[in-house]
């Protein structure tokens, strides 16, 4: 090659120019076919749910369904929460403590997404060999906080934003 | 491939063909030289070509009465059986049609494995092939999701939710394939659209498939190439389509029988609840024809390292023309191969079994043991099998065992004297 072969010519920019200019075209067109997919403005309006909790009795819990998504809301007994604070986290896939997973002054509390972080099933209650959790579909045990102890799941299940309206009422979202 | 130019009789015709060759495509079609010697595990094509009509037919018809909403959707598939003129008839063709597609799709790729036919030169049509069946996986998922049932509903869950275990971007993705925070009225909007796209690019494909089946020509149970035309090819009509038809008779003969005698002995009856997000059945399974595939999934006792595996088990098989080492194609003259042939039948429907079954205490053994098997076949017993065996004596030809009456070793020879 010569010299004058390797300079950057014009035709050289004028390629790289169209180039450069026909990907952010194509991009500014496939960006909004690709977002169109992603959830709409319906579906971000469903954003928060709230519950009346007055009902609910110790040991027991209800099940309430916020974008589209089960949460499980159960009010736990004092010897509940002192076994799920009694497990050390040497035992835990996923180690967190009881007391992250609940609002301070209300441990009894457990406000969490009912759904497996495996595959997304709906774990069923007092059910498993860890007095909490067991999912159906591919067998992962939760304990009492529901944290995964056995089985596929990866790690805990989640615990959404909540907060207390009131004493009787909790906000979702 | 026919020696002779062809050239339309009438002169419309001619005018015709000289700007749109469609009529030296169907001299092609009916002249194409096919191997004399093809048995009946040759007839799937034909087989599967007429499950995709059936099911593009069937399945139009059914989206003139479906409705893709969350609300709506099961009614109306209800409405389908009940009220809808023959609509119980047509869907009951349509879901069980997507398992005889299946049966079909899976005896021609196990025809393949047995015969050699994914081997050099037909790599193409191998992968092209493939490339249907995973579109056919994907169309037949989205076609489940559709009647929105308990098993659509949950099962839609945990496929999409596979994709969550992709690091980093996974949750992402999978609220992208929602549309949602959770499977929902948007995901089964989607999933219709593009259920009723796949099988049209199935067609694409199996178009691309026949293409490159037509440049080498068929394989055949010996595996030898062959002259083309010659003494060892039939010309394709009227040979090789009636050995078709009355094959695909005795198919639709099975078809019917599940139609008209069982039409729902190959689904759930959960299917027949309404989809309901707060429970999830007690045992749900994917479908027949995916059992093996969701074995290897859980045998995994880890989210993401059961979804690599998984996947794996499937992509393993773009590869398999250069796993293979031996140049001899067909199993009937490997006395080796042809052993582990039928192991990996075997180890493929315990699988399914064990697919079917809780994934705890002795199925869930069986289902390690016959994930690592599965592995070990592709990539360690091929490779060292095809160098180490000693391969039978192959024919010269189609027509020399016949004429001689039986493959004499002065007439035959051996694979390292192939020219």
């Amino acid at each position: 090659m010569s010299k004058e072969e390797k300079k950057v010519k014009r035709r050289d920019f004028l390629f790289t120019a169209s180039y450069a200019v026909g990907a952010v075209g194509i991009g500014a067109v496939i960006w909004p076919m690709i977002d169109q997919m992603n959830p709409d403005k319906a579906q971000k309006a469903l954003a928060t749910t709230e519950v009346d909790i007055s009902q609910i009795e110790p040991g027991k819990s209800i099940t309430v369904l916020w974008r589209g998504k089960p949460v499980f809301l159960k009010r736990r007994t004092p010897e509940e929460i002192k076994e799920a604070r009694a497990v050390s986290l040497d035992d835990l896939p996923d180690p967190q403590k009881d007391e992250e997973r609940v609002k301070e002054g209300k441990d009894e509390w457990l406000v969490m997404l009912g759904v497996c972080t495996h595959l997304g099933c709906v774990p069923l209650k007092d059910k498993g060999d860890y007095n909490g959790w067991f999912c159906p579909c591919h067998g992962s045990h939760y304990d009492v906080s529901g944290r995964v102890r056995k089985g596929p799941a990866p790690t805990n299940m989640e615990i959404p934003k909540f907060e207390f309206v009131d004493n009787n009422t909790i906000k979702i979202g | 491939m026919s020696e002779h130019e062809y050239v339309p009789k009438s002169k419309a015709a001619k005018w015709f063909n000289d700007r749109l060759p469609l009529l030296t495509l169907g001299a092609h079609l009916t002249d194409y030289p096919t191997p004399k010697n093809l048995n009946y595990w040759w007839t799937f094509g034909g087989i599967l070509t007429f499950c995709l009509i059936t099911q593009i037919v069937t399945g139009i018809v059914l989206a003139m009465h479906y409705v893709a909403h969350a609300d709506l959707a099961f009614g109306s598939v209800e409405h389908i059986m009940r009220n809808v003129n023959y609509g119980w008839l047509i869907r009951y063709i349509h879901s069980n049609g997507a398992s005889m597609f299946f049966l079909a799709v899976y005896i021609h790729i196990f025809r393949s494995l047995f015969y050699g036919s994914y081997k050099s030169p037909r790599e193409i049509i191998w992968i092209l092939g493939l490339l249907i069946y995973l579109l056919m996986m994907a169309a037949a998922f989205l076609g489940y999701v559709l009647p929105w049932g308990q098993m659509s509903f949950w099962g839609a869950t945990v496929i999409t939710n596979l994709f969550s275990a992709i690091p980093l971007v996974g949750e992402s993705i999978t609220t992208w394939l929602w549309g949602a925070y959770s499977v929902d009225n948007p995901t089964l909007n989607r999933f219709f659209s593009l259920h009723y796209l796949f099988p049209f690019l199935i067609l694409g494909l199996v178009v691309l498939h026949i293409w490159a089946l037509h440049i080498p020509g068929n394989n055949n149970p010996v595996g030898i190439d062959i002259k083309k035309p010659s003494k060892d090819t039939v010309p394709f009509h009227p040979y090789i389509t009636i050995k078709d038809a009355f094959a695909l008779l005795m198919f639709m003969i099975i078809f019917a029988g599940f139609v008209f005698f069982s039409p729902n002995i190959l689904g759930h009856s959960d299917n027949y609840i309404p989809a309901n997000p707060l429970v999830t059945p007690a045992h749900i399974v994917p479908e027949w024809y995916l059992l093996p595939f969701y074995a290897i999934l859980r045998s995994v006792p880890d989210k993401l390292g059961g979804v690599i595996l998984m996947f794996s088990a499937i992509f393993i098989l773009f590869v398999l023309p250069w796993l293979d080492t031996s140049k001899v194609r067909s199993a009937v003259f490997r006395p080796i191969y042809r052993q582990f042939f039928w192991i990996l039948v075997i180890d493929v429907l315990m699988l399914g079994y064990v697919g079917a079954m809780p994934a705890e205490g002795i199925y869930l053994v069986l289902a390690r043991v016959g994930t690592i098997y599965y592995f070990l076949h592709f990539i360690v017993v091929l490779p060292v099998v095809g160098l180490l065996e000693k391969t039978d004596p192959i024919p010269m030809s189609i027509s020399e065992p016949v004429i001689t009456g039986g493959a004499e070793p002065s007439l035959a020879r051996k694979l390292n004297e192939k020219v």
